[in-house]
């Protein structure tokens, strides 16, 4: 991250340790393409491997504006380390630019940041849900979508005597 | 002649007009080719979950296919976000049922690197031995299965045979024989029952004769060889570009593991090789989890070997429930119990990505708790999911056949992938 520091200054909102010691940087969402981009064919760096990605709404922490953030986590072959930062947006300007071109591994984690956040990636090429369904309502792993909410295809029966899961009344 | 003149005697047909075998060649069967769609699932003998492939097909090739997942999704972010960490533990445990101790003893290690804690060494060793047992039992199943799918009925056999007294063991150790729960934080649940350590030797024995017996009886097999060397082929590049991990990758020629990279527990200190294979194809996968299952026995005897004696987990009541004489006779035990089991554990807010080698590569935790007794945010990185992402890439243009053992052994486990 020193090396991306170095080459884009203006890119880098933020930099800190978390608890396990790991690096992350916070990246300006304009910028995301070109440092992914470096990361990935700076020869020394190499970070090739995409690792992992997802969204986080932080409505419930002390800093929550803005809203949303989307963390990633790439690997380097080369290096043996794990790479990590992380693009924060707002609720009003929900899109991070795709990083598809640059890694096919990126496409089925932003399809699921999409489907659990509603974070739009401008240049997917095939935005769409992937684990629910396209009649889904809303976008469930933010916060103020109710854990209870339940949007059933076929509607539910009755069922007696059975505990429907953690943070509910018990009762269907 | 009289074969043209019946066809025409029964009129019009669309199906066959303007593909009329030329005069002469009645014996060549004409086989239709135009594109068709069919529906591979969502219940398939041979995806081992519901998946549903949408395939369009001309002739045998296949020209699209589209996986579509998500009947399993249960909702496992949002189920942890609002429990307590330690309850947790089981929902990890249902992301792969055939290796429900490493995910979650992968996901304890993220928790216990968010609060900062060491284990005792004797945990961290029964954590390894735990962690190989379910590497067994996973891979013998995904072997097993190619064997079986492949139309060799007698290998799965010998990998169920395997599996069952593995997972004896398995039961002895934590009480359950799928869905372990074993882990704590801070630990593991309970020490290793007497006798268990020459028993365990006992049936690592018997796993390796019969992972002789299902090496004999695939490896060098006509119709096994001939349907896995060179289908599923995907390079290294585009297996690190897709973001391939654990046996799928090293099958590619990557010699890359996390418990060689970045040890965690004892791994540094056991002496074990990492399997890397050539091609990235069918064959090699399958050859890869084979030499990993003879390097998991390895690890597990020096495991057993070496262990020390010691607590196995740690003595801070503020994480680890007090022992019960400590609960039921004085205040402190009894304050600290409810504590931990009203509030749960009180982790430091802050963030982590920590991961672990699991059966299928690895296993990603990204964790942030806001200082209270539940995780503000648990993201899986599933090993499976960018495996399965990769499947149009691999199969575009090539047989239908190809898809089952392509599908078998890139082991996509519906559990983990779809949350």
């Amino acid at each position: 991250m020193d090396r991306v520091s170095a080459h884009f200054p203006e890119a880098v909102v933020e930099r800190y340790v978390d608890r396990a010691g790991g690096a992350w940087a916070v990246i300006h969402a304009d910028s995301l393409p070109k440092v992914a981009a470096f990361l990935k064919n700076d020869a020394e760096l190499e970070f090739k491997l995409f690792g992992s990605m997802d969204g986080v709404d932080r409505l419930h922490l002390a800093e929550n504006d803005p809203r949303f953030e989307v963390i990633y986590i790439l690997y380097s072959l080369k290096r043996r380390e794990h790479v990590r930062f992380k693009v924060r947006v707002s609720e009003h300007k929900l899109v991070v630019p795709s990083l598809v071109p640059l890694f096919r591994g990126a496409n089925w984690w932003e399809r699921l940041t999409w489907d659990f956040y509603g974070i739009r990636f401008d240049g997917h090429p095939d935005l769409r849900r992937i684990l629910l369904y396209e009649e889904f309502q809303g976008h469930p792993l933010r916060k103020d979508y109710a854990l209870r909410d339940r949007q059933p295809l076929i509607p539910e029966r009755p069922i007696k005597d059975i505990f429907r899961g953690p943070g509910t009344s018990g009762h269907s | 002649m009289a074969n043209s003149h019946s066809i025409e005697a029964q009129g019009h047909n669309p199906d066959t007009d303007g593909s009329l075998p030329p005069e002469g060649s009645e014996l060549d069967a004409h086989l239709q080719s135009k594109h068709m769609v069919i529906n591979m699932g969502p219940s398939h003998p041979a995806t081992h979950g519901t998946v549903r492939l949408k395939v369009e097909l001309d002739g045998e090739t296949i020209v699209k296919i589209d996986p579509e997942i998500g009947f399993l999704h249960r909702g496992f972010q949002k189920s942890c976000e609002n429990v307590t960490w330690t309850q947790c533990l089981p929902y990890t445990d249902r992301l792969n049922y055939l290796s429900a101790m490493m995910n979650n003893f992968g996901f304890l290690n993220a928790v216990e690197k968010l609060i900062g804690l060491e284990i005792p060494e004797r945990a961290q060793y029964i954590r390894v031995i735990g962690s190989e047992l379910h590497r067994l039992t996973d891979h013998l199943t995904c072997v097993g299965a190619t064997g079986l799918e492949m139309g060799g009925f007698a290998p799965f056999l010998y990998g169920m045979e395997a599996r069952e007294l593995i997972q004896d063991r398995v039961t002895e150790l934590t009480g359950a024989r799928l869905t372990t729960t074993f882990g704590r934080v801070g630990g593991i649940n309970r020490d290793l029952p007497e006798g268990w350590a020459d028993k365990v030797l006992r049936t690592l024995t018997r796993t390796e004769e019969l992972l002789v017996e299902m090496d004999g009886l695939l490896t060098g097999n006509r119709i096994f060889v001939d349907r896995t060397k060179g289908t599923g082929v995907i390079t290294a590049e585009d297996a690190i570009d897709f973001g391939w991990t654990g046996p799928a990758l090293r099958a590619c020629g990557v010699d890359h593991d996390l418990r060689k990279v970045q040890p965690y527990w004892v791994y540094d200190r056991l002496d074990f090789d990492v399997a890397v294979g050539e091609h990235g194809d069918n064959y090699d996968r399958y050859l890869v989890r084979m030499e990993e299952m003879r390097q998991s026995i390895r690890i597990i005897r020096q495991a057993l070997d070496t262990i020390p004696a010691g607590p196995i987990i740690v003595d801070d009541w503020r994480i680890a429930l007090p022992p019960k004489p400590e609960v039921y006779g004085t205040i402190e035990g009894v304050m600290a119990h409810f504590k931990l089991v009203m509030e749960g554990i009180q982790v430091p807010p802050g963030e982590v990505y920590d991961a672990t080698e699991a059966s299928n590569g690895e296993l990603g935790w990204y964790l942030v708790s806001d200082g209270r007794g539940r995780p503000y945010k648990c993201h899986v990185r599933a090993p499976g999911f960018p495996v399965l992402a990769a499947v149009p890439h691999i199969i575009e243009g090539k047989m239908l056949a190809d898809l089952i053992p392509t599908f078998d052994t890139i082991n996509m486990i519906g559990g983990e992938v779809e949350q």
